[in-house]
């Protein structure tokens, strides 16, 4: 057995191994945390420790240090989510999407009002002058460019960078999923969540911090406004404003979001449309939903929105309101916008958060616990 | 003034004329709209604990408390007894206040105490402590690299897990936040 001393005293050895932490007794031989040894079974019993490496200090780990969390168990994690990596890769492709890898250094990062892009220079050749670039906050603005020039569904597993949004379930860099279906409804996409979850599970039943979860499908479908009324007694939820309305659900409604069983909340408010299309049934709302299980934000999908007009009018509307927020105004994308010019397929397009996947499929009270470092 | 941004676990505030502190608190910002600081927080005059979404940009008063150390004589009814290590005067700590940590205290245990208004509201006590198994299962020789553990009872009557070849008697160190077994004490 080989690995690093956690804790040594009285003959009692912590060891980390293997990505384990493993305790033995009976241990002879002077060692002292941090050191690398290897143990050997004694011919009498117990064992026998050789030090392969002498920590300097011997005061290891530090509280909080990278070695405490592995020690704590992290390698599983980490196994686990590379498995839950490799069989999303597995999902998708059997059902015919290609998976595509997008740039995520970009000149335009969308407009979108409440995310703040990490701004970035580039110097784009020998003896150029640099210029601004960002780090994308989603690759759906390029994804949607495949689309245009006639991709069949495409899939992609994307690092992508929020500035300033740091929490248990949230971090400036995360890992994105994201799918898109051309010629597809929305609907379409809640099958897929649907197939695809389960297959990560292996069944219709996970427990996440110390709930049981019901994964049958269909899972239900609830309306924006009618959450908003049923969960939160706002009699008219339409008259509301937009941040009350938002405010009424961060207080009374997320809480209460697949908490037993996975809810879309689907047909959400057309001013929080962002790049969803409007109901063909109902102008007021847009076709955009979100998965919640466990109160856990997982997926925000669209009917996108493919007309070029609405969609630089969306973009000028939101960059006056980013600058009336003291948030600086950014390029709009007009290669992008193009592309919607010459034409864009009806297409469904969804955004998962893959972090919080590998969270609720590993009981992981925060994501901290899911990722590396 | 505190912003948002400043809350932790542990910030104390003041809202509504009483002290607050952070107990747990969650960065939320749904459908890619403003972001709230959901906050659970305890009054620690009550006890009661809340939670509340602050939208960023809120502010916060900071609260005037005082921490003092002092040690830990006895207990009297529901009241425990603390002198402070520097002026010897004594006071009286509520059950309430004491909470938890209560299974933790030994004679002479020099505890943090915090104060709001000249009242002791909360408790603190070291963060390790040593204390011995007066009962457990047998032990198990050998090696336990499998992490079994077993249930064992300290001098204090408080229950922690410890591994299987750990004996009775023996005096073991326990993280008091966690409540979990660190390691047999050498004598």
């Amino acid at each position: 057995m080989k690995g690093r001393v956690l804790a040594a005293d009285a003959g009692e050895l912590t060891l980390l191994a293997d990505g384990h932490v493993q305790r033995f007794d009976e241990v002879a031989g002077a060692c002292r945390p941090g050191d690398l040894v290897a143990l050997h079974l004694s011919p009498g019993g117990g064992w026998q420790v050789e030090v392969v490496f002498a920590h300097p200090t011997g005061e290891f780990p530090g509280p909080g240090s990278d070695a405490m969390s592995f020690a704590r168990g992290r390698f599983a994690t980490l196994r686990r989510r590379a498995e839950l990596l490799d069989r999303t890769r597995g999902w998708f492709r059997e059902r015919g999407f290609l998976e595509v890898e997008t740039p995520l250094l970009v000149e335009s990062p969308g407009t979108e009002v409440h995310l703040d892009p990490v701004p970035a220079r580039l110097t784009p050749g020998p003896n150029a002058e640099p210029e601004p670039r960002w780090l994308i906050t989603s690759p759906e603005l390029h994804m949607k460019r495949l689309l245009s020039a006639g991709a069949p569904p495409i899939f992609q597993l994307a690092r992508v960078f929020r500035d300033g949004e740091r929490g248990g379930r949230h971090r400036p860099e995360f890992t994105m999923l994201e799918w898109y279906r051309p010629w597809a409804g929305y609907e379409a996409l809640m099958d897929d969540c649907e197939g695809w979850i389960r297959a990560l599970a292996g069944g219709d039943r996970l427990t996440y911090q110390g709930r049981a979860i019901d994964l049958t499908p269909p899972w239900p479908r609830v309306r924006f406004f009618d959450a908003l009324r049923e969960r939160a007694d706002v009699v008219e939820p339409e008259r509301l404003d937009p941040d009350q309305q938002l405010l009424a659900f961060v207080d009374r409604v997320e809480r209460t979001l697949g908490v037993d069983r996975p809810e879309f909340l689907v047909e959400w408010p057309i001013t929080m449309a962002s790049l969803a299309r409007p109901a063909p049934h109902d102008p007021r709302v847009a076709e955009r939903f979100e998965l919640f299980i466990a109160e856990l934000e997982l997926a925000n999908a669209f009917g996108e929105l493919t007309d070029a007009a609405e969609q630089r009018r969306r973009c000028l509307d939101e960059n006056a309101e980013r600058r009336a927020h003291g948030r600086p105004e950014l390029p709009v994308d007009e290669a992008f916008l193009a592309a919607l010019e010459e034409g864009m397929p009806p297409s469904a397009g969804i955004a998962v958060g893959v972090d919080r996947v590998v969270m609720l499929l590993t009981d992981a009270a925060s994501i901290d616990e899911v990722v590396a470092f | 003034m505190y912003q948002t941004s400043d809350i932790k676990k542990g910030l104390k505030f003041k809202m509504d004329g009483a002290p607050w502190n952070v107990v747990e608190f969650q960065f939320v910002k749904p459908g890619k709209g403003t972001a709230f600081t959901r906050t659970k927080m305890k009054n620690l005059l009550t006890g009661q604990v809340v939670e509340k979404n602050f939208r960023t940009g809120e502010t916060f008063e900071p609260v005037d408390v005082e921490t003092r150390s002092a040690n830990y004589m006895y207990q009297d009814a529901d009241m425990f007894f603390f002198m402070d290590g520097e002026t010897y005067e004594q006071f009286p700590v509520t059950e309430a206040a004491m909470g938890d940590n209560a299974k933790w205290l030994v004679d002479n245990m020099e505890c943090n105490i915090l104060f709001y208004e000249g009242r002791a509201i909360t408790v603190d006590v070291p963060n390790f402590v040593e204390l011995e198994i007066t009962y457990c299962e047998p032990a198990v020789k050998g090696d336990t690299a499998n992490n079994a553990t077993k249930t064992a009872t300290l001098a204090t009557g408080a229950t922690v897990q410890v591994p299987l070849f750990v004996e009775q008697n023996t005096v073991i160190k326990i993280d008091t936040r966690t409540g979990e077994y660190q390691g047999r004490v050498s004598k």
